[in-house]
């Protein structure tokens, strides 16, 4: 395997991590907003609970992705930079306001109207990120921008605005919500509040089914190279099938309240439905004019990158792996302190 | 305004407002724990609490940081994507290795923050000391791409890019060493003085505060310490710039023509168009004592580069002198406080002291802004010096008006917020809010 082709994988890689975790975050911000019933302080409570230690490093998934496209892929980070620039100005805004509310609502002690205000500031651009992102992959995947030399010659709106664009954008909004709303009924401590993201849970399973049939059908006309690497490659293929499988049993474990499975499985449902996005626009980081081998820096930067990436991974895997250990949820009752230390 | 100025404004703006949150999130972990550890080893409960104050300030600071640091790190290519295209893969190795440091300490402040009741006391202790050291690696290497930036190496510059590339060694450009020290002492610097002049402040209201009391004697060391490094490192530093960057130099110092034994002039106003500074304040071959160590030494003036390749003169010079004006204050106060310590055995209290201090406070930040200001205004017309002109990296996106005022507006609104959480925080300290228990006791405290 090239080193351009284990970066590829990489990249690929971070996206993966950022739709599951930082997804996951996205998707909390939908429940907040979409909170209701009896219950509806107690789920805004658990999303808080459970966001709180762990936002912050949910997100810096996205800026290893970039931070890899620039220094290993420069051709095609300058050309998204370019082509994608509204949406991507856009999706900043929403990041910025998401942390900054949700950071202002923990510490702001000025009551229950201020509490509100950010809240809702926090989970409107929970529900504005997630479609712009997903709009963006849909630009890339369409083969709608269009290069010229280092020209972007496709215009700043066109690619992004398109109908299958747009079905990208919800589907990817969907799923968040869907990952959201499983893992939530895993860290809830009370049978009722469990039960109410369940339902939530198996309503976002539909969606994304459906937001998946549409972009599926709208890929023929909408992204002709994704349809074909759908429909033509059998790694692809593979790899779809296996989606739908993880889909189903998600969909299974969660009818049947096996809640700790039911999350494994939907991260894989997540995460295969990104892979293959990748695998079936390889050997193109931006349809159809840039390629993972056209993009890719020169060899030496190449190596260091894979050298930098191995001592991070180092570094930041056994980190993680505490970081959730110490904030995995406990039994109902179970006491604060932790034995274990 | 040209698309190029907004796109530099737009640049300017995501970077100001992002230093000062970079710099508490550098230096506020290190207060956080070093009052930590001083609540664990004295037991007193004033310094627990003031770490937990910390703790919610650097949360607060920090999350404003992060979502500000991922604009920046967007905005690289969305408003210079020729720079990107050509140089990412040039400087992405500092890059990535900031990456994984910002990660880390995301991780453990996390785990510091929300950790508290739910791991040992000395894992906890450990988490905020990875919160210091990875929030100073990951300024460490943010640093190197400026450094890059102003000092190209490790490449060979063709008409259609960067050629022979070795990542390391334009990782590692030069200077490297003196430019990384100066920006790490001036965030501790400019934290610590801003910790120091808020409590300076509740103190001239409250004087009997032991808790504010406590505060500046956790504040006032490290506030000290950097002010008095921080002319050496500066002046290193601009040694450095004398022999590489004798462009930046001749308009940071307002030198228009070459002479041997040049005068160092402190303030003026610099004409580019009858090439003087009025108003100064010269100091006979002070220039090339500084500069180069040898009171005859020959300092280049800005006659003998291009008049294209000057960097805009008057700003360059006059932030320059703000900077090191606020630098001198701030090493003269430190001289005289720790003067005091060493005499009276304590940190002072007296409402003088106390007032200079307030009035100190944001000193700090203000030299952080207007040397950020030097580098930047200083390499201009280049945004790689001597390679690409900024002109030439821009994006070629119209209408950059628009995000220039949309993020103008959040940030000025961020900032507002910020402060005014902040103050809140601070508030909840004052000592006629604190519950009256049994052992909170009145009178002077004494603070050693």
């Amino acid at each position: 395997m090239s080193t351009e082709a284990v970066l590829g994988f990489v990249l690929a890689g971070s996206f993966v991590l950022y739709a599951l975790f930082g997804g996951a975050d996205f998707g909390g911000g939908v429940w907040d907003l979409l909170a209701f019933g009896p219950r509806k302080a107690e789920q805004r409570a658990l999303i808080a609970r459970a966001m709180g230690p762990v936002w912050e490093v949910n997100h810096i998934w996205l800026i290893l992705g970039v931070v890899l496209l620039f220094a290993g892929f420069p051709r095609a980070f300058a050309t998204l930079s370019v082509a994608l620039h509204v949406p991507l100005t856009l999706l900043l805004l929403g990041i910025v306001f998401r942390g900054a509310a949700f950071t202002f609502r923990t510490y702001d002690m000025r009551g229950d109207a201020a509490q509100r205000q950010w809240g809702l500031v926090f989970s409107g651009a929970s529900i504005v990120a997630p479609l712009l992102l997903g709009m963006c992959v849909g630009a890339v995947a369409s083969g709608s921008i269009r290069v010229e030399g280092r020209v972007v010659v496709s215009g700043f709106f066109a690619s992004w605005l398109s109908p299958f664009a747009w079905a990208v954008g919800v589907l990817a909004l969907a799923l968040f919500a869907f990952l959201a709303a499983v893992f939530l009924t895993h860290e809830a401590s009370g049978a009722e509040l469990r039960e109410d993201f369940r339902k939530r849970a198996l309503g976002a399973g539909v969606a994304v089914f459906v937001a998946a049939l549409v972009v599926l059908l709208l890929a023929r006309e909408g992204a002709p190279r994704v349809w074909e690497g759908l429909s033509r490659s059998p790694f692809a293929l593979a790899l779809h099938g296996a989606t739908g499988v993880a889909a189903v049993t998600a969909f299974a474990l969660l009818w049947t309240h096996r809640f700790q499975w039911a999350r494994l499985a939907a991260a894989f449902q997540a995460g295969l439905i990104v892979l293959g996005w990748a695998a079936s626009q390889y050997p193109y980081l931006v349809v159809p004019d840039v390629t993972l081998q056209g993009a890719a820096a020169g060899p030496a930067t190449q190596r260091l990158l894979l050298i930098a990436l191995a001592v991070g991974a180092v570094t930041v895997i056994p980190s993680i792996a505490l970081l959730f250990r110490v904030f995995r949820p406990r039994p109902d009752g179970a006491s604060t302190m932790d034995s274990g230390h | 305004m040209t698309d190029l100025l907004y796109a530099r404004a737009q640049m300017g703006l995501s970077l100001a407002f992002h230093i000062v949150f970079a710099a508490a999130g550098v230096a506020l972990p290190v207060l956080m724990v070093l009052s930590d550890w001083k609540a664990r080893r004295t037991g007193d409960s004033d310094y627990r609490k003031l770490s937990q104050k910390l703790a919610k300030g650097t949360a607060i600071l920090f999350a404003v940081g992060a979502v500000s640091g991922t604009v920046l790190s967007f905005e690289l290519g969305l408003l210079w994507p020729e720079f990107m295209g050509q140089y990412g893969e040039v400087i992405g190795l500092p890059f990535s290795l900031e990456g994984v440091a910002f990660f880390t300490e995301a991780i453990f402040l996390g785990i510091y923050l929300y950790g508290r009741e739910r791991v040992s006391p000395g894992l906890h202790l450990f988490s905020g000391v990875m919160v210091a050291v990875s929030g100073a690696a990951s300024a460490f290497f943010v640093t190197l791409v400026n450094v890059f930036m102003n000092d190209p190496s490790g490449f060979v510059a063709t008409p259609h890019g960067p050629t022979d590339i070795e990542p390391l060694k334009a990782m590692f450009s030069p200077g490297w060493l003196t430019q990384t020290s100066h920006v790490l002492l001036s965030c501790y610097q400019a934290s610590a003085f801003a910790m120091a002049g808020i409590h300076a402040f509740v103190l001239l209201r409250h004087p009997g505060s032991a808790f504010h009391r406590k505060a500046l004697s956790v504040a006032l060391p490290l506030a000290c310490v950097t002010a008095l490094l921080q002319p050496v490192v500066g002046d290193l530093s601009a040694k450095h710039v004398a022999k590489a960057q004798p462009v930046k130099l001749a308009a940071m110092e307002g030198q228009f023509e070459t002479e041997r034994g040049a005068p160092l002039r402190v303030g003026g106003f610099p004409d580019v168009e009858t090439r003087t500074v009025s108003h100064a304040l010269d100091i006979p071959n002070g220039l090339s004592i500084l500069a180069f160590g040898d009171p005859d030494a020959e300092v280049k003036g800005l006659n003998e580069f291009p008049r294209d390749t000057w960097p805009p003169v008057a700003k360059v010079h006059m932030a320059f002198q703000v900077m090191v004006g606020t630098g001198s204050a701030m090493a003269l106060l430190a001289l005289v406080t720790l003067g005091y310590r060493w005499r009276r055995k304590a940190w002072p209290s007296g409402r003088k002291m106390m007032w200079a201090w307030l009035v100190s406070g944001p000193l700090g930040l203000v030299a952080l802004e207007a040397g950020w200001l030097v580098t930047e205004w200083g390499r201009q017309p280049w945004i790689v010096r001597g390679v690409m002109r900024t002109a030439d990296a821009v994006t070629p996106v119209p209408h950059l008006a628009a995000p220039f005022w949309t993020f103008t507006v959040v940030y000025l609104f961020l900032g507002v917020v910020v402060v005014a959480l902040l103050k809140r925080q601070v508030a909840d300290t004052l000592p006629d809010r604190e519950p009256k228990g049994p052992d909170a006791k009145g009178g002077e405290a004494h603070v050693h």
